[in-house]
């Protein structure tokens, strides 16, 4: 691609986005693709998750962003001007790296000052950019210490006042709870993303937490395989997943074999394994006799007759397990021939069950999506 | 104390008594080693400690003349006795064959008193009896001067400063008073100092050419960095004496270096590389190297990619990032390496001996001269506690400026 044509590229695309991912491909060995034809615009203020397994290209993405990785082809443009090849210290974008990266043989507060130098703000007003910065994670009083005398969450506050202390528009982060026990962990998304709407500011997360993405994001990138699988708020990644592998990767669902016989408005009628018909929300456009997955999360299949309403479908099948897990019961069912269908059914319900008992189970159409097998 | 800190150290004490068979098995693991180091370090340290002040010589040989000369003034000559019992003192000598020893002995302090004690000797046995003063004073008139027998009476005491002394470059008066020897005699400060210097201009250069090294070896793809692993351990499985030998071969004035800058016309002449200080810091640089390197390496390795990428991304450009954030974390392997080449230059013995000039000997140069041909021992004994002095001061100089934990030696 030649410059005259980047430029009439960048034309005649308005930009809206703070940041702006175009045609972004990433390889290390020339061969293998580790990001494949990236597109993804960051809005202005938003919370946006890159969410994945290990190796979906997520973090080389949050790399390129940041710039320790350039892109092997492609444009990424930050607030309109592209910055594939500005140095890490000219993009003007905070960091929370994985381990936090505290300096260790400086204190917290020499740690936050660290931005500040490079900026040309010293003194007291450095002084009170620090204290302010400290104020903001709760942590005034630990200025004297060093990293290695703070806790793993204190650490992790450190290093959020220290990308934030210079007041960036952009915050990346690259799974920064990942060392900290689930309670902490918990309490820190809800401060960050606290953080995040009362400054105002731009974040790009990166975790492989599924619970973590949801609880935090305004919106999710899903990644597999080095491309964004489905790009949505976190309800509509949870109830429409757009494919096999965001609907398992969010979250439990059952994923049951079907075939497409017909369509009803915006509901397909599919034949299952053992014969019987069920219908779920389709928006796919394949004709009949397609192969489907039709997917159900475990908590949208009841009892029959426990109201899941009057469009519903129904299967029998024989109990192979029953876990009681305090406020639900999770019950294993051999049904649709063969198949292994799970549900979360709160446990008050629930009489005694045992493994080899024959049960019917239902749920409600809406409940039940098709997804390109 | 309440009941509840006695409680408490009960239970203190439980543990303590719960862990001690554990704690006795362990340090018996270690008795065997610590056993050799008693024999092979321990001692040894003491004894040279011991042959650095030790005077046996006079005590052993003139035992009669040191009891006559506990009564005399010490303003004039001493009286008959004093010679009389001299006398006596060198005939056993001379049968015993230990005039000689007292000769070297009190050379050392005067000079000319082996050969005139051996004549004393020698006039002694022919003599048919005193008065002896007369007949000393005939052989020289020293024997009549109050300073010869000063010295013989203080090198009757057990232990004697005069090695030490003489390592420092002083030397104690016949009134006692310590003074600094001048001229010819002055040459160990003078090799104290040339060690320190070789020592930390081959660390200083160790350092230069061995932290880009070790930070290369830590960035550098896995396969590569093994083989310039290899190429940095290779020369610490060669020999001492073949890394030397090798060097006096490139240096020598129809060697391979002064061939090349021949060959291309760099030079007009040959140069003069080896039996110079250039020629002994650079080969002692190179067989350094590695001791400097291994515990740079060591420390930069632990240092977490991140902490590159953290600076650059708060905004440092990259020498910024590298000099502010990365190096002082290097600053402990930096110590210990330094630390380790600078002790381990101050001891060299080989490489200075083949490759060096005569200025260019260091302590433990003379040390070896000391044993191996004046079979001084005392001196050479003296110059070891020295040079053990000065390796412990700089090490502790080094942990009160660095601190303890800033040194990483492992």
């Amino acid at each position: 691609m030649n410059f005259s044509q980047r430029r009439s590229f960048a034309a005649d695309k308005p930009i809206d986005a703070l940041v702006r991912f175009e045609d972004v491909k990433k390889s290390y060995d020339g061969v293998n693709f580790v990001v494949k034809d990236l597109n993804l615009d960051v809005r202005r203020g938003e919370f946006l998750t890159m969410l994945g397994p290990s190796g979906s290209g997520k973090t080389t993405t949050l790399m390129m962003l940041g710039g320790f990785e350039r892109p092997t082809l492609g444009r990424i443009l930050l607030d309109g001007r592209p910055v594939e090849r500005l140095p890490p210290e000219k993009r003007n974008i905070g960091f929370v790296f994985q381990n936090y990266a505290l300096f260790p043989h400086m204190t917290v507060a020499e740690n936050v000052a660290f931005p500040l130098r490079y900026r040309g703000i010293s003194g007291p007003a450095a002084a009170a950019k620090v204290r302010e910065a400290l104020g903001r994670v709760s942590l005034d009083t630990l200025g004297d210490r060093r990293p290695s005398q703070l806790s793993g969450g204190q650490q992790q506050r450190v290093a959020l006042a220290r990308a934030l202390v210079f007041e960036p528009s952009l915050v990346l982060m690259d799974e920064p709870l990942g060392a900290l026990d689930k309670q902490l962990r918990e309490r820190m998304q809800i401060e960050i993303k606290q953080l995040q709407t009362s400054l105002g500011i731009t974040m790009v997360y990166v975790t492989h937490d599924q619970s973590e993405a949801l609880t935090m994001s305004d919106r999710i990138a899903v990644f597999h395989d080095g491309r964004i699988q489905q790009l949505a708020d976190p309800e509509t990644l949870y109830n429409e997943p757009a494919n096999r592998f965001v609907a398992s990767f969010i979250g439990e669902n059952n994923t049951l074999s079907c075939t497409l016989m017909g369509r009803e408005g915006d509901l397909g009628i599919v034949r299952m394994a053992d014969g019987s018909t069920f219908k779920a929300g389709s928006s796919s456009t394949s004709g009949t006799g397609a192969e489907f997955s039709l997917s159900v999360r475990p908590e949208s299949i009841a009892l029959a007759g426990s109201g899941a309403g009057t469009d519903v479908n129904r299967m029998t099948g024989t109990v192979r397990d029953v876990f009681f897990l305090g406020d639900h019961m999770r019950l294993s069912l051999e049904a649709l021939g063969g198949q292994l269908v799970t549900a979360r059914i709160p446990a008050r319900r629930v009489g005694p069950f045992a493994p080899g008992d024959a049960v019917t189970l239902e749920c409600n159409v809406r409940d039940c999506r098709l997804l390109e097998a | 104390m309440t009941a509840v800190d006695i409680d408490r150290i009960n239970i203190f004490m439980a543990v303590r008594r719960a862990a001690r068979p554990a704690r006795r098995s362990a340090f018996s693991l270690a008795l065997p080693l610590l056993a050799f180091l008693a024999v092979a370090f321990v001692a040894p340290i003491l004894y040279l400690l011991v042959t650095a002040v030790a005077n046996p010589e006079t005590r052993e040989v003139l035992p009669r003349t040191l009891v006559a000369l506990q009564d005399w003034d010490g303003k004039s000559a001493p009286d008959e006795r004093v010679y009389a019992a001299l006398a006596e003192d060198l005939k056993v000598a001379k049968d015993n064959s230990t005039a000689a020893l007292l000769g070297k002995r009190l050379n050392y302090e005067i000079s000319g008193m082996r050969s005139r004690v051996l004549a004393a000797a020698r006039m002694v046995e022919k003599s048919d009896g005193g008065p002896y003063k007369e007949k000393f004073v005939q052989l020289g008139q020293e024997w009549a001067s109050p300073e010869t027998w000063a010295v013989i009476r203080r090198d009757g005491a057990s232990f004697t400063p005069y090695y030490l002394l003489t390592a420092l470059d002083l030397r104690q008066a016949p009134d006692g008073s310590i003074e600094r020897v001048h001229g010819d005699q002055a040459i160990f400060l003078d090799v104290l100092g040339r060690t320190l210097f070789v020592a930390g201009l081959v660390t200083l250069f160790t350092l230069l050419l061995g932290y880009p090294v070790a930070y290369v070896l830590t960035i550098a793809p896995k396969a590569i960095a093994g083989i310039m692993m290899l190429m940095v351990l290779l020369p610490l499985w060669t020999s001492l004496l073949v890394r030397t030998t090798a060097w006096v071969v490139l240096l020598q004035s129809d060697g391979i270096i002064n061939d090349i800058l021949l060959g291309l016309h760099l030079t007009s002449e040959k140069l003069q590389l080896i039996f110079t200080r250039f020629g002994t810091v650079t080969a002692m640089t190179h067989i350094q190297l590695p001791f400097t390197i291994l515990p740079i390496y060591s420390v930069m390795r632990a240092i977490p990619a991140t902490q590159l990428r953290a600076a650059r991304s708060l905004g440092a450009g990259p020498s910024s990032a590298f000099w502010r954030v990365y190096a002082p974390q290097t600053l402990p392997g930096v110590v210990a390496g330094c630390l380790m080449t600078f002790i381990l230059s101050l001891g060299y013995y080989i490489t200075p001996a083949l490759v060096g000039g005569p200025r260019d000997q260091m302590v433990s140069n003379f040390i070896s001269v000391y044993i191996n041909r004046d079979l001084n021992w005392g001196l050479a004994a003296s110059l070891g506690v020295v040079l053990l002095v000065v390796t412990l001061a700089i090490y502790l100089l080094f942990l009160r400026l660095v601190g303890a934990d800033k040194i990483k030696l492992g």
